[in-house]
């Protein structure tokens, strides 16, 4: 076996050279997913169509990086599509019910949903709970507790200026949920690649005790990593009560496998260690360009739900394949 | 030698086998005979494996003949090897922890009676199975908690109870410590006298002299040497081997300073793996740490570094107490560990050597915080260049020799300048080329006024690389011996106390 190792070696090289950390093979996808698009229909190829798909994306991007983080430590977040509404509904509470300034239902929003992640990963490092159980515990609660702001009912009644910052274009362009977006994505990559706290998350992934021995604290990272990705989940439901312009308990449903499909369509393993947020953003535009398309072309929701799902396979296994090929 | 006069149970001719335009093995012949133990030696890369695997049916060879009793041998698959009376044991256990011991020798071909799996029969004959080896093990407990020794044995009771008439042990004692090795070394006596014929691959020159009949050398995939006994110098076999006469592999000791760096006050484990350690490491010293396995070794040095909770006594640095807890104290005291395992809790194995490297070096390659590419590949190279590991930086850590991961364990340690190093098992699994810059890496560190403690199960490698020696048996402190004084006997005496 030692042997073999040269013609290996090549072949991870020729590898390397090809590949922009194992968002390649997604690039590709959506670069054809969107040329077969702009040829099938008349509208997809449209800068107002284009900026439709950044609105419709927000949401899902923003708890997309936080579950990149804890994909890429190894571990999983169930309870963000909860936490978002968990979110949403002390948002309403603070701002509509209490009449509190926005600032404070703002900040009292994240820090209940940081408050989720911090739980779930201090039950995941001192209570040894695994991370899928954690948080589906965390799932369950954290809706449990959105329910109980309202008895189930939604709120509404924001100031006007809150529902505008999702549907004014700055210069024509840009809303202000979608550039919220957008600085999580720059500050996401920035700080994976360049720094040092990034980098320890690579090494926790790829092997807790080799990090662990290397001097890196693992514990208090991996709380640090989930407190995070609730903190954007709690985000990104803000910006989707801005949206919406109303907050109900029932929000946000199943949008944990949205995220988790994201962040493993863009190449990041679910066994930790290897990914990137380029590579989800890659994916989020995937699963937003597929929505986006599918609807012009007048594709039923039903049909819809059965080609994403074709999609999330065939991404994982064309990855898969890749590496059996290596 | 009266095995000569029979005819053998194997029999290779020109077999070769080749990966693409790479031959891995060219031309190898070989005979095995019935009741004899033939130790097959090489430097890693050097096609021992290949050739066992060949026997054992999971590689199909490229040209060649074999014949097996006499009849030609041209296994498929390992299942066929195994129904002819070829088993092979490898170095990694294949065995399900959570199962029974009997369980683990029929798993796959379970006897059955009526549709069901026939428990009693079973058990019976594994229990013929482990009587054969003297184990006295009760077929029915789980795998799991055995001794690695116990469950080389189960292995090995496995192939007996299909009928193996050729047994190949891929490094077999490379977990065991002495008294394991012995244990082993019985049964595979008994094996020898009930006429199995055994090949035997492994690193351990000593305990080939002791076991094996005769050896087979192997380099660059040929067969270079073969010798009718295994009662030679260890120096000629090296020199087989690595094909050129060797330098002496331990250089004469060099004195220590009087200056102690590193004192250990009455240390014990919080989990009560050792209790009441005592000794003191000067500048520059090699502090070879010896025990059987299971006395404590690791434990005590894990605990040293941060890595085990510690629950009494103390770390002294210069005088300094620094005892740590966590390995992030003890790093940035310049205490580092280059543990036991490199594949587990050494190396990220998917991840790139500078990567690596990085991991334990972050701020060396950041600026507050900040790190680039660049950085990285500069300080991974020169340390890579400095600690001759043969590889280049993005090359994934994976795909090097087990000599050249270890050195890559060492790099990324030794580049943050310690003061103090503590070597667990650093050579374990390793080629003797390998072998010999690891020795020269260590007394280069202890040169530089760096004190070193290295805990070896390879009694000659302590003996010959350490200024003292702290021998443990059962968690116990049983003495330190100056190296004058130190020799094999006086090492197992303190430490089969």
């Amino acid at each position: 076996m030692n042997a073999t190792g040269g013609t290996v070696r090549q072949k991870a090289n020729f590898a390397n050279i090809f590949s922009l950390r194992g968002a390649t093979g997604p690039l590709i996808g959506l670069l054809l997913l969107c040329l077969f698009l702009t040829i099938a229909t008349d509208s997809f190829f449209s800068l107002r169509n284009f900026l439709n798909i950044l609105d419709q994306i927000t949401v899902l991007g923003i708890m997309a990086v936080g579950m990149t983080f804890v994909i890429l430590i190894g571990g999983i977040d169930l309870a963000v599509g909860s936490v978002l509404a968990l979110s949403m509904m002390v948002l309403g509470y603070l701002n509509v019910t209490a009449g509190m300034p926005m600032a404070v239902a703002i900040t009292g929003a994240l820090v209940a949903a940081a408050m989720c992640g911090a739980i779930s990963g201090l039950l995941i490092t001192e209570f040894k709970v695994p991370a899928f159980i954690a948080t589906l515990a965390m799932m369950s609660i954290a809706r449990g507790l959105a329910n109980m702001v309202t008895n189930g009912s939604q709120i509404i009644g924001f100031p006007p200026w809150f529902n505008l910052g999702a549907i004014i274009r700055h210069g024509g362009f840009l809303t202000t949920t979608v550039a919220v977006m957008l600085v999580v994505f720059v500050l996401g990559i920035l700080y994976l690649r360049y720094r040092n706290g990034g980098r320890e998350l690579y090494a926790i992934g790829g092997n807790p005790e080799v990090a662990r021995l290397a001097g890196i604290n693992v514990k208090r990272k991996t709380v640090f990593v989930y407190t995070l990705c609730s903190l954007l989940a709690g985000l990104a439901g803000i910006l989707l009560a801005a949206r919406l312009d109303s907050v109900q308990p029932s929000s946000g449903v199943a949008y944990e496998l949205d995220a988790i499909a994201a962040v493993v369509i863009g190449g990041t393993s679910l066994s930790g260690g290897t990914g990137g947020v380029v590579g989800t953003l890659i994916g989020v535009l995937i699963i937003g360009v597929l929505r986006n398309g599918l609807n012009l072309l007048s594709v039923s929701p039903f049909l819809q739900a059965v080609i994403i799902g074709l999609v999330i396979a065939l991404a994982v296994a064309a990855e898969t394949f890749k590496h059996r090929g290596k | 030698m009266t095995v000569m006069t029979k005819s053998p149970i194997l029999t290779l001719r020109g077999v070769c086998k080749s990966y693409g335009l790479t031959e891995v093995l060219h031309d190898m012949d070989l005979d095995i005979y019935a009741g004899e133990v033939v130790a097959l030696l090489g430097e890693n890369g050097a096609g021992k494996s290949t050739v066992s695997n060949v026997i054992s049916g999971t590689v199909l060879p490229s040209a060649g003949d074999m014949t097996w009793q006499g009849a030609r041998y041209a296994p498929a698959n390992p299942r066929e090897a195994i129904d002819l009376g070829v088993g092979m044991i490898h170095q990694e256990l294949l065995l399900l922890p959570n199962l029974s011991v009997a369980e683990n020798i029929f798993v796959g071909r379970y006897p059955m009676s009526g549709g069901r799996v026939d428990r009693r029969k079973m058990e019976e004959e594994a229990y013929k199975g482990l009587d054969r080896l003297g184990l006295e093990i009760s077929p029915r407990r789980a795998v799991e908690g055995l001794s690695t020794a116990n469950q080389q044995l189960i292995e090995i009771a496995k192939a007996l109870t299909l009928n193996a008439k050729l047994l190949i042990l891929d490094e077999p004692t490379a977990t065991l410590g002495v008294d394991e090795t012995r244990l082993l070394f019985d049964q595979i006596d008994r094996l020898r006298s009930e006429g199995v014929g055994i090949v035997y691959i492994s690193h351990r020159l000593e305990e080939i002299k002791k076991i094996a009949d005769r050896i087979v050398v192997m380099r660059d995939g040929e067969k270079v040497r073969e010798f009718d006994t295994a009662d030679l110098p260890v120096r000629t076999i090296v020199e087989a081997m690595v094909g050129r006469p060797l330098e002496k592999m331990f250089p004469p000791l060099a004195e220590p300073a009087q200056e102690i760096v590193l004192k250990v006050q009455g240390l014990s484990a919080a989990n009560g793996r050792f209790s009441d350690v005592n000794f003191e490491v000067k500048k520059g010293e090699i502090f070879g740490i010896a025990g059987l396995v299971g006395a404590g070794r690791t434990d005590l040095v894990r605990a040293i570094a941060g890595a085990d909770p510690i629950g009494s006594g103390a770390v002294l640095l210069d005088g300094r107490d620094v005892t740590p807890k966590s390995p992030e104290d003890a790093i940035v005291n310049g205490i580092v560990l280059v543990p036991e395992d490199r594949k587990l809790q050494g190396l990220v194995l998917d991840h790139s050597i500078e990567e690596n490297i990085a991991y334990s070096n972050r701020e060396s390659v950041a600026q507050s915080g900040w790190v680039s590419r660049a950085r990285i590949r500069d300080f991974a190279a020169r340390n890579i260049q400095q600690f001759g590991v043969k590889g280049i930086g993005p090359q994934i850590a994976d795909e090097l020799s087990g000599g050249n991961q270890q050195k890559v364990v060492i790099a990324k340690w030794l580049a943050r300048n310690p003061r103090v190093v503590l070597l667990d098992e650093p050579t374990r699994g390793i080629d003797v080329g390998a072998r010999s810059s690891i020795y020269e890496i260590i007394y280069a560190l202890a040169q530089q006024g760096v004190a070193v403690v290295l805990v070896s199960s390879d009694l000659e490698e302590v003996l010959g690389v350490s200024n003292r020696i702290l021998v443990m048996a059962a968690g116990e402190q049983a003495g330190i011996l100056d190296h004058t004084e130190a020799n094999d006997v006086s090492v197992m005496e303190l430490a089969t106390r």
